[in-house]
């Protein structure tokens, strides 16, 4: 599958011009509130008419006078207010969905109710659902009507951080379950980290960065887009062992020894660690709390406007971001294809962020 | 019927009559012009609202005398509407139906506005999201949401047409059988000696058919809220 989208539109001071192309599996639209990333969702759908282009798997949804109907395009909408009929039941909202649908890949209507617990709420009206649960009908609904591909808009910003919690292992068993490809729009990097393949980048109605999440999260380039709180590679690994609470996980030939991991021995995890949380060193640091210590080179220091730097590292074929002072760059003399030691914070990888 | 005379009863069928159909013929009238206020916008919505409205603010008799001069044999309305269909409003039962409307209209547009404007468009961009065509949409989710609000106009507007005297009387008079409806014939029965009698049975009708209209819709909006 491959959504591309060049749209433009000027509302105001406001100017929309969005060019991207989403290749398949989970694309993250991530910028800040603002950044025009609900305005490119309403556009792809069909609910705002912008100027340009939209092509979906090579079907024209959009281009000069044509225009498809929203209802022509078979686009799912999981909208951050759920939007679920107030008028019907959870039963008769799911059926809604499968009313109209066609086309797409369909998932059985059991199936869609085992993966997404909504088994206990099929008799309850909208209005006795609790945010998360709201969410999950309207996710259910919108993957029933057999869409060609999901769009997302923020569908966990309403929530707390438990319900968050509760919805994303459903996210990404639907990622797992479903060759559906989706548009996820967030300004919360964890989502983005734990579940998106591609990142698209946005910033005043501009896409600033588009690429694959872990080459766009490694790249020192982008820390600024990212925003350097946010900023860090994300790395894959496999559960090799559990001890004292922290989770042995192999990245590449290291081992990286992370707390709050509670995945079973095999599975595989997404980690992302945080660039703040990368210590650099020139020599193997001893006697320090840190648990690990991993030898790298690197690839490449970008100094900012600000006082701080990041610093692309490769250690031993896992990519990993540091964002140290401008200050300690120029004492410790970095340059590129010197040989460092970095330090990760066992603390650094919260729960949240990580994933299969 | 009960209590009533030839002449009182025929008053009685003659209002049901040209209440119900006024509600009947008013009522998608009204759900356009409803939904054209609620969701569009246009040069001249204000003075298309304003124009809806002016029946309830304007003195009945006032509406019915305008009614006359528009829709008379003479006036522009009426000379056109007799030439091209054979249609009369003058001194007619059709003119009573076409007050009673007129006059029902604001009560309804208002109430059925207010639905329109208390349903997201959130939710119909949702069922379109869903693969649901307009039509599907607005039979789907808009009617049901907006049906209470519906409910109440309708109800409103025939409790409107029932009632309709001043406009009525000014435009097409009181003629037993045509335009005579039921407040005209209580009107006339207080007017001649001994009268008090039809008119106080003639009042219970129309108590009657009122706490009825109330209590059906209620009925029908306990219904629709299951």
């Amino acid at each position: 599958m491959s959504l591309e989208v060049q749209l433009r539109r000027e509302l105001g001071a406001f100017t929309l011009d969005a060019r991207f192309a989403a290749p398949g599996g989970v694309t993250a639209l991530f910028g800040r509130s603002g950044a025009g990333k609900s305005t490119v969702l309403n556009a792809v759908a069909g609910l705002l008419r912008c100027a340009g282009r939209v092509t979906l798997d090579g079907r024209v949804l959009q281009e000069g006078r044509t225009f498809l109907a929203p209802h022509r395009r078979r686009i799912g909408y999981v909208f951050q207010d759920a939007r679920l009929f107030p008028h019907l039941d959870v039963a008769a909202n799911l059926d809604y969905g499968a009313r109209f649908g066609q086309g797409g890949p369909a998932i059985p209507r059991a199936r869609v109710i085992e993966l997404l617990g909504l088994g206990p709420l099929l008799a309850r009206r909208p209005g006795a659902l609790s945010g998360g649960e709201a969410q999950r009908v309207a996710l259910g609904r919108a993957l029933l009507a057999r869409p060609a591909l999901l769009l997302m808009d923020e569908p966990l910003a309403a929530l707390d951080a438990p319900r968050k919690a509760e919805i994303l292992p459903y996210l990404e068993a639907l990622k797992a379950e479903a060759s559906l490809p989706i548009l996820y729009v967030s300004h919360a990097m964890d989502e983005v980290a734990r579940l998106a393949d591609t990142l698209v980048l946005m910033n005043a109605g501009q896409v600033t960065r588009a690429g694959p999440l872990r080459e766009v999260l490694a790249d020192p380039a982008a820390v600024p887009l990212v925003g350097v709180r946010d900023a860090g590679a994300v790395l894959d690994g496999v559960i090799t062992g559990q001890a004292d609470g922290l989770a042995a996980i192999a990245v590449g030939p290291h081992v990286l020894h992370l707390p709050g991991v509670g995945a079973p021995v095999g599975a595989r995890v997404r980690v992302r660690v945080l660039a703040q949380d990368v210590i650099l060193a020139h020599t193997r640091p001893k006697e320090l709390s840190a648990l690990n210590i991993l030898p790298a080179r690197v690839r490449a220091v970008q100094l900012g406007d600000g006082p701080g730097a990041a610093v692309a590292l490769d250690a031993g074929g896992m990519a990993l971001l540091a964002r140290i002072t401008a200050r300690s760059a120029r004492a410790m003399d970095l340059a590129e294809g010197q040989e460092v030691w970095a330090v990760l914070k066992a603390t650094s990888v919260a729960a949240m962020s990580i994933g299969t | 019927m009960m209590g009533l005379d030839a002449g009182a009863a025929e008053a009685l069928r003659l209002s049901l009559w040209v209440a119900s159909l006024a509600t009947l013929l008013s009522l998608p009238l009204a759900l356009g012009l409803a939904w054209l206020l609620a969701r569009r916008d246009f040069p001249g919505k204000g003075l298309l609202n304003a124009a809806i409205l002016l029946p309830l603010v304007l003195p009945p008799v006032v509406t019915g005398y305008l009614l006359l001069l528009a829709f008379g044999r003479t006036g522009p309305v009426g000379r056109t509407l007799e030439a091209a269909f054979g249609l009369v409003f003058a001194f007619n039962w059709t003119g009573a139906v076409l007050a009673a409307m007129v006059m029902g209209l604001p009560l309804m547009v208002r109430a059925m506005r207010l639905a329109f404007e208390a349903t997201p468009p959130g939710l119909e961009e949702a069922a379109a999201t869903l693969g649901a065509p307009s039509w599907a949409v607005f039979t789907t989710v808009t009617l049901p949401l907006i049906a209470p609000g519906v409910l109440a106009g309708t109800v409103l507007g025939f409790a409107k047409a029932l009632g309709e005297f001043g406009a009525t009387i000014t435009f097409v008079a009181a003629i037993p059988g045509q335009t005579l409806t039921l407040p005209s014939a209580i009107y006339n029965a207080l007017q001649v000696p001994g009268g008090e009698a039809r008119a106080a049975a003639l009042t219970l009708w129309a108590i009657a058919v009122a706490v009825a209209a109330v209590l059906i819709s209620e009925w029908l909006a306990r219904r629709m809220a299951r």
